[in-house]
Parts: structure tokens; C-alpha cells; sequence
């Protein structure tokens, strides 16, 4: 007996079809490949001072993200990731000091960060969030006294970055611009592909509704220690980029809680907890800074105040007010449902 | 004999972390907030009296009955205004408010103060003078006021918590904010009550550091904050008591690094802070009603 | 809605307590949908139902700790909606939270003392708990975290009883008690109503609620399914209402999606 028409049973709830982006998205990625590529051209365009304030905006960026990461999906507010800045400045110095490119220091730099971060992690993984951020901050504090005992560094004073010897300037120039852009565009993509993993996707959990993650069975615990692994390789390998660019180090500039300052005020104004809100919040933090360069510290005060503004009022920054009116996502991360109109005879997933 | 001295040096330097840490204290145990720029309070009140005595020439003793006040109201004002908006958002939320503002009262002292180191000066020998106490320990008259006064300031605030109406409705807010509500109490106008206790006791540890040492724009994060935290944590959370064992420790660790070496001060406290937080995370004097 | 009070309560404008049209969301779970009651002074008002049926937050936002979407709650004729919790606990509505959530770092006479610390004027006092409650005076400076569940529970009913409430509220009295403790509470009830009080109480205990109750409103998925004073129900009727089984009607709200669980 052969059913002539299969007709479909009344379903009581509407059927969905989902997806990972939109059809946007693939433009957004080609827009993104174009980017990069004329970024990647600029030393050939432009003179040093451009580059070299791009540099800048790039190490912002990739600290942002990172700050982000650790505060707007696994929850973590830390005020002490200057810790891993001055690190990773100081393990491009030492291999440097010991006849390594500071190029090739890069990547080891990032890697030893990571590494640290992990008995670091263990020191202040039990303390809760405001409690957590001060012992953070502790902990950079201390990692700088350390490091200044030792003179063979420069002590508490500093020393000039070797192995840039023989290296025409304009060439040093265009590295560092190479490297900081590598760097960041690394970033940007780890952390995508990260979201959209099964890590992201306990990450997400835990930024709509840490308890509910927790108790269904998501594993928390796991999920923060990568992240804070992470993002102390990002902060390191900026650390890194920061003292090639800078040709010298200095513990009391690469230890600097205006590092944070500047990372959680530029992903707060741009908007927590999304991809694209560093990127915006960098925007606005380097045309702040350049605007406002004369005038010293006015730039990290306004930029302090907007901050406070936006988290009372805004909470989801620049790019949520972005969000709310145009619906767009340039990172597919999220999950979109489409509606299945009723009686079209579609499978759900085709 | 010089050891002596560095533990006598770090007790009485414990009183003055005390003074920084019970506000600190009690802000988390009330209204969980942690206040990120509890340190750069303590400056904003030293520079204030700076101010006062500049421009008005009153005796440095004075400076106090004005500026704790003040700094009492601007605490209120602060708390019912911007932190409970925080509060009302989320925990982040607050976190990162109370980070901007520490970094906006810096860059704010910075823009307007240069970071040169300023003190606040008297004429007073209560205030420069030190006896001795054998050959190699000189102890600063100074030292032991601001010690006294930090154990009054404490034992007055145990008295209040303990047998006052108003301190029985602020541990009472502390332990259950809403069950507090449903007995009648505005637990924003407590948080009101607790953060002007705060910013009051700050700003008198912020005018005695003045006094005993030099203010500078970054000396907010650089030792008040970070000392009145060890402190706390080092003491106990939920314990006021808790605090001044815990600055008492802290000052000794100190005292004894700089004996070693005169640069290992600071850093001795800090690597004692992240010892306890290792063995004995609860603090030396733990109560057990919150960790 | 089962009304079975046909006749048995006036229907004028004399209620203390008043819930008209009550919607009350959890973001974007409906808890209540329109909710009406009335609580005549000197009742024992009883809310039962089972998990989830939306009990505690009818309590909770008539003490004013959650806000309702649409609807009104009514002190005496007023309009207390848009007052905030405080406020309506010091204008008389004294609610007792589940799992007595005494304040665990103040001694037991503290405790009472923070009851009295907005109180209106009445009989009772700290001295008069004392009275009620005849272990209590010994322990007075006992810190509550060391009491036994019933004395806490009794502590907590002290400490809401000094403020001279109008509307006693009391949520879940017997969660986590043993039975012959649960007994001993209510036996106080009498006592409590004597004074003038009135009691809107939330209980699991369906037939410790009907020993107790003047008055029986019972909640399934946030719709009222019977109401009513307890002899004017059968124990089938009770139980239809409390499961939602066929032959309890539901009261004609927005029919419930098929498949929904409670």
C-alpha cells in the first residue's frame, strides 16, 4: 500500500531553519581580505608617521580584543593585563639581549605569556570578580618590582632594544608596521574562529547567564582558564609589538595600568561583548588621542568619562547602538532562525 | 636591634593601612561594590587640604574637621547617584565604573597638579619630631598619632556597627538587602550611610599618608589601593579588627624587606599578600559569614 | 474559575488587601495572568498550588519586590503598584520570605530590633514575642545562624510581627519543617489574628493550608482554578484544581500552547 500524497500533519509549532550568518557575510569577508590587503600595502604609500600611529592603533586593537574576550564573554574584569604587555616586551628584550631577531622574539614572546599565565591563573582563579581584579592588578604591580632587580634588563630604568643593528630605518619601520598588522589580524581571526567553536559557544553562554551556563553542565571553569591563557599570549605578543616599535624598554611604561585603561575603555565605548566593539572603540580611543595629543592626559580623561557614560547608559557601546537599528553582524557568530512558512514542503535545514 | 625597629616601623605603619582598609571593607561587605578608586580618594582628599591650607592659612590639625565632612557627603552624593546606577546594572558594570573614575581622578590630578610629589606640612613637633628608644629605634611621634587614630577610628566604627540603631540596619542591609527592604529600610540611603563612612576614613588616611609622606597623582593605585587590599585580605574579610592585623602584617613585611634590601619594601608586602592568598585565602582572622 | 463563595463573603469595597488583573512576567515568562483577589480584614487568605504555579511571585510583587506588567495592587482602597517595597512594608504590607532569610551575622533580640526599626504603632513588641514564643527570650543574643529551622522560622515571624504589619505575608512557612514544628507555627495563628492582623499566606501543604485557611485561592500556571472558603470544597475538587485535570476549568485567559509544561 503506497501513500499516493503525504500530506503533512499540522505542526503545532512553527518549523525553523538555522543558520550561521546571513547573506551580508560574505561580502563583509571579502571587504575584510580587501583591507587587509591595502593595510598591508601602506608602507609602500605612506610615510613613517602614519605608520607609525597605525602601529599604535594596532596594539590598542589587539589589547581591546583581548580585554573583551576576558571581560565581555567569560566575565572576567581583569585591571592587571599590563602584566602581560610588560612580559612580552621584556621576552623580545631578553631574547634580543641574546642575539634573537626581536622579530623572531615575536611568537616566542606570545607563547611564553601564555605559559605565565597559567600559574598566574592559579594565584587568583578562586577570587571573585571585584576581588579578582585588584589581585590582578597585585600581580602586575609585583611582576614589575620583580623584573626591575634585575639590571642585567635595564633595572628600573630601562634599556634600548638590540639586534635592530644594520636594519635601514625605513625598513625598520616597515617591519614593525608588518608585524603589528600581522599581530592584529591574527588576533581578530583566533578570536572568530574561537566564538564560533564549542569554546565560544560556552563563552557566549556564559556571557548571557553565567549561573544558567554553569548549571547545564558547560564547563566554566575550563572555559575562563583558556580564555585567560589566551589573552595573555594576545596581550604578550602587543607587548612585543610595543617595544620593537618603541626600540627600547622601560618598566615603568610597559607596566602601565594606562595600558588596561586605554583596552577597557576602548571595547566598553565600542560595545563589550561583540567582535566589532574594539574595533569601533580603537576608532574612537586613536582620533581621541591624536585630536587631544597636546594636551596630555585630557585624552585618557574624556576618554575615562565617555566610558562611565556608555556603561550606565549604553551598555552595549557604539556598536550595539550600531546593532539595534541595522541588525548586522560582520563576524557571523551568532545563530540567525529563519521562519519555514507553513505548507512550502521545505526540510528544515536545506 | 635594627629588626626590632622595622617591626616596630610596620606596626605602626599598619595603622594607617588600617585607616585605608576599612573603607574598602565596607564598601564590599555592605553594597559589594569594590571600589577601584577607593586610593585615588584618599589623594583627591589630601590635595584638597593642601588646597584649604593654601588658600586659607588654617592650622593643618583643621584641614581634617573640613575636609572628612566633605568627603563624608561627596560619598553619599556619589553612592545614591552613580555607583547605585552601576549597582542596579551589574557587577561589570560597577567594576568598570569605578575603574573609570580612578582613572579619571588620576589623569584629572595629573592635568592639574603636574606629578610632582607635594606634602602637607606643619610646624607642629607632635608632627616632626621622633624620640628613641635606645640607639637604633627612632619612632616618630607621628607615627603613633596616626596609629591611635586608626584605632580609634576603628573602635568607633565597631561600636557604631554593634550597638547602633543605624549600624544594626547597615549589617543588617549587609547580610540580606532584601529582607532589610521588607522590615522598611531604604538600603539605597544605607549604601548612602556606608559609603560616606567610607570616603570619610579615606580621606583621613589620605591626610595623615600627606603628612607622614609625600601625594602624588599615581600614589592612589600605586600604594593606597593596592596596600588597603592586601590589608583586607591579609586581615580578613568581615572583621574591621581583621583590617588592622592585616596592615599590621603588611607594614611588617614591608619593614623587614627594605631591612634586606632598601628597594624589596614594597615588593615584600605584595609577595606576603600573594602568599596568603595562596595558604589561607579566607585571611588570618576568618569570620565565616562571607568570603 | 470555580467560585464556590457565592453568597458567603461580601462583594463591596471592603477588602484590606486588593489584586485586580495581576499580570506578572519573568522576562519572558508569564508567572500570572490576570490575577484578581480580595483579602477581607481578619482573614487567613491561603495561596496553594504546585511548583511553579506562581505563588511566591503573586506574594513577592504584592510586597512590591517584582513589578507586575499590568494590573494593580490595592492597600486599603489605595493604589500601592508603583510603591517600592520599603514603603509599603512601613504603610503595613509585612511579607515573610521563604526560607525565613534571617539577617545570619545579628543576634535574635537584633533581628527584632531591625522589625521595629520602621515599625507602626501596635501591640505588638519585642517584649510581646517574647511572650508568644517562650524559648525565645533565653536565646535572645544567640546569633540566628545558630537557631534550629523552626526557631528561625519563629524569629522571622517575630521579626515581621514587631512592625505592627496590617497584612501579614507569609511565604512557604513550612519549607524545610518538620511537620509537628509546622504545626506549633500555625497553632500561633489564632494568637496573631487576635491582634488585629489579617494573613495572606503561600503554603505547599494543601491540607495544612484547609485546617488553617478562611479563605482557599489555589494557582495553576499562573491562572486562579478554584476559590473559596475550605468547607465549601471537596478534597476532589481541591485536587482537580491544584493538577489542572479535566473538570477544573480554567479561567478563560489566552489558551495555553499544547505541549507546554507547568
Amino acid at each position: 500500500m503506497t501513500a499516493a500524497t503525504a500530506t503533512t500533519p499540522a505542526q503545532s509549532a512553527p518549523a525553523v531553519r538555522v543558520t550561521r550568518s546571513q547573506r551580508n557575510v560574505a561580502w563583509t569577508g571579502a571587504v575584510a581580505l580587501i583591507i587587509v590587503a591595502v593595510l598591508g600595502y601602506l608602507p609602500y604609500l605612506v610615510y613613517s608617521g602614519t605608520t607609525t600611529i597605525l602601529v599604535q592603533g594596532f596594539i590598542v586593537l589587539t589589547l581591546a580584543s583581548m580585554w573583551n574576550l576576558l571581560a565581555g564573554y567569560a566575565g572576567l574584569v581583569s585591571v592587571g593585563q599590563q602584566a602581560f604587555v610588560g612580559l612580552g616586551a621584556y621576552f623580545v628584550l631578553i631574547l634580543a639581549i641574546h642575539g634573537i631577531s626581536p622579530f623572531a622574539g615575536l611568537p616566542v614572546a606570545a607563547i611564553g605569556c601564555g605559559v605565565v599565565a597559567l600559574p598566574l591563573w592559579w594565584l587568583v582563579s578562586r577570587l571573585r570578580s571585584g576581588y579578582f581584579a585588584i589581585a590582578t592588578w597585585v600581580l602586575a604591580a609585583t611582576i614589575m618590582l620583580i623584573i626591575e632587580r634585575f639590571s642585567s634588563i635595564g633595572g628600573g630604568t630601562g634599556m634600548p632594544m638590540p639586534g635592530f643593528a644594520g636594519l635601514a630605518p625605513t625598513l625598520l619601520t616597515a617591519y614593525t608596521y608588518w608585524a603589528a598588522l600581522a599581530v592584529t589580524v591574527l588576533a581578530l581571526l583566533g578570536i572568530y574562529l574561537i566564538l564560533r567553536s564549542r569554546l565560544g559557544l560556552v563563552l557566549t553562554a556564559i556571557r548571557d547567564d553565567e549561573t544558567a551556563a554553569r548549571s547545564s553542565g558547560a564547563r566554566t571553569g575550563l572555559a575562563r582558564l583558556l580564555v585567560f591563557l589566551i589573552a595573555g599570549a594576545g596581550c604578550g605578543a602587543a607587548g612585543a609589538v610595543l617595544a620593537i616599535s618603541q626600540l627600547q624598554v622601560q618598566p615603568s611604561a610597559v607596566f602601565s595600568i594606562s595600558w588596561t585603561a586605554e583596552m577597557a575603555f576602548a571595547t566598553i565605548i565600542g560595545g563589550i561583548g561583540t567582535i566589532e566593539g574594539p574595533i569601533i572603540g580603537t576608532a574612537v580611543f586613536m582620533v581621541l588621542q591624536q585630536t587631544l595629543q597636546s594636551y596630555n592626559a585630557w585624552y585618557l580623561i574624556i576618554l575615562g568619562l565617555v566610558a562611565i557614560i556608555i556603561a550606565l547608559f549604553a551598555r552595549r557601546g557604539l556598536w550595539g547602538l550600531v546593532d539595534d537599528h541595522l541588525s548586522v553582524r560582520l563576524f557571523p557568530v551568532g545563530y540567525w532562525l529563519h521562519d519555514i512558512p507553513p505548507g512550502t514542503g521545505q526540510l528544515p535545514g536545506s | 636591634m635594627a629588626w626590632v625597629n622595622a617591626v616596630i616601623q610596620g606596626i605602626l605603619t599598619g595603622g594607617l593601612y588600617a585607616l585605608f582598609a576599612c573603607g574598602l571593607s565596607l564598601m564590599f561587605g555592605v553594597m559589594k561594590v569594590v571600589n577601584l578608586a577607593h586610593g585615588d580618594l584618599a589623594v583627591v582628599a589630601g590635595y584638597i587640604a593642601i588646597g584649604i591650607i593654601f588658600v586659607t592659612h588654617v592650622p593643618v590639625l583643621w584641614s581634617f574637621l573640613i575636609v572628612v565632612p566633605v568627603m563624608a557627603a561627596l560619598g553619599y552624593a556619589l553612592q545614591r547617584t552613580v555607583i547605585q546606577t552601576a549597582l542596579n546594572r551589574s557587577v561589570l558594570t560597577t567594576l568598570i565604573v569605578m575603574f573609570g573614575l580612578s582613572q579619571v581622578i588620576e589623569n584629572g590630578l595629573l592635568q592639574f597638579f603636574s606629578a610632582n610629589t607635594r606634602g602637607i606640612g606643619a610646624n607642629l613637633a607632635l608632627v616632626t619630631e621622633s624620640f628613641n628608644l635606645g640607639s637604633q629605634i627612632q619612632i616618630a611621634w607621628l607615627l603613633i598619632v596616626i596609629f591611635a587614630a586608626a584605632v580609634a577610628v576603628l573602635g568607633g566604627l565597631q561600636y557604631f556597627l554593634s550597638r547602633s540603631q543605624y549600624g544594626r540596619l547597615i549589617r543588617a542591609v549587609a547580610d540580606d538587602t532584601e529582607a532589610a527592604r521588607l522590615s522598611g529600610a531604604d538600603h539605597r540611603h544605607v549604601f548612602g550611610i556606608a559609603a560616606a563612612i567610607a570616603f570619610g576614613t579615606v580621606a583621613l588616611g589620605g591626610i595623615a599618608y600627606g603628612m607622614y609622606s609625600q601625594l602624588d597623582p599615581t600614589a592612589g593605585t600605586d600604594t593606597i589601593l593596592l596596600f588597603a587590599f592586601a590589608a583586607v585580605v591579609i586581615g580578613g574579610l568581615g572583621s574591621l579588627w581583621g583590617t588592622l592585623l592585616g596592615g599590621i602584617v603588611l607594614g611588617i613585611a614591608q619593614q623587614i624587606g627594605a631591612q634586606l634590601n632598601i628597594s624589596y619594601e614594597t615588593l615584600a608586602g605584595y609577595l606576603v599578600f600573594l602568599a596568603i592568598l595562596v595558604i589561607r585565602p579566607q585571611g588570618l582572622i576568618a569570620t565565616g559569614t562571607q568570603s | 474559575m470555580t467560585d464556590l463563595s457565592k453568597g458567603s463573603r461580601p462583594q463591596d469595597g471592603t477588602a484590606l488587601l486588593e489584586v485586580r488583573d495581576l499580570t506578572v512576567h519573568h522576562g519572558q515568562l508569564r508567572a500570572l495572568d490576570a490575577i484578581s483577589l480580595r483579602v477581607l480584614p481578619g482573614e487567613v487568605y491561603a495561596i496553594i498550588g504546585a511548583n511553579g504555579a506562581g505563588k511566591s511571585t503573586l506574594l513577592r510583587t504584592i510586597a512590591g519586590l517584582h513589578q507586575p506588567t499590568e494590573g494593580a495592587v490595592l492597600l486599603d482602597g489605595a493604589d500601592v503598584t508603583g510603591v517600592r517595597p520599603e514603603r509599603r512594608a512601613r504603610q503595613g504590607i509585612v511579607m515573610v520570605l521563604e526560607g525565613r532569610r534571617l539577617f545570619g551575622s545579628l543576634t535574635v533580640e537584633e533581628n527584632l530590633q531591625v522589625g521595629t526599626s520602621y515599625a507602626r504603632q501596635g501591640p505588638w513588641t519585642i517584649e510581646r514575642v517574647y511572650e508568644m514564643f517562650d524559648w525565645m527570650r533565653g536565646r535572645r543574643d544567640q546569633r540566628t545562624s545558630q537557631l534550629s529551622g523552626g526557631e528561625q522560622q519563629s524569629v522571622a515571624i517575630g521579626r515581621a510581627l514587631v512592625a505592627n504589619p496590617r497584612v501579614l505575608l507569609l511565604d512557604e512557612l513550612s519549607l524545610g519543617l518538620a511537620p509537628v514544628v509546622v504545626q506549633r507555627i500555625y497553632a500561633m495563628l489564632p494568637q496573631i489574628l487576635a491582634t488585629g492582623l489579617t494573613v495572606l499566606l503561600v503554603e505547599q501543604d494543601v491540607s495544612q493550608a484547609l485546617r488553617v485557611a478562611t479563605h482557599i485561592h489555589c494557582l495553576l500556571e499562573g491562572r486562579t482554578t478554584l476559590e473559596g472558603p475550605p468547607a465549601g470544597v471537596t478534597a476532589s475538587q481541591v485536587e482537580a484544581a491544584y493538577f489542572g485535570l479535566a473538570g477544573a476549568a480554567q479561567s478563560p485567559a489566552a489558551p495555553g500552547r499544547p505541549g507546554e509544561g507547568s
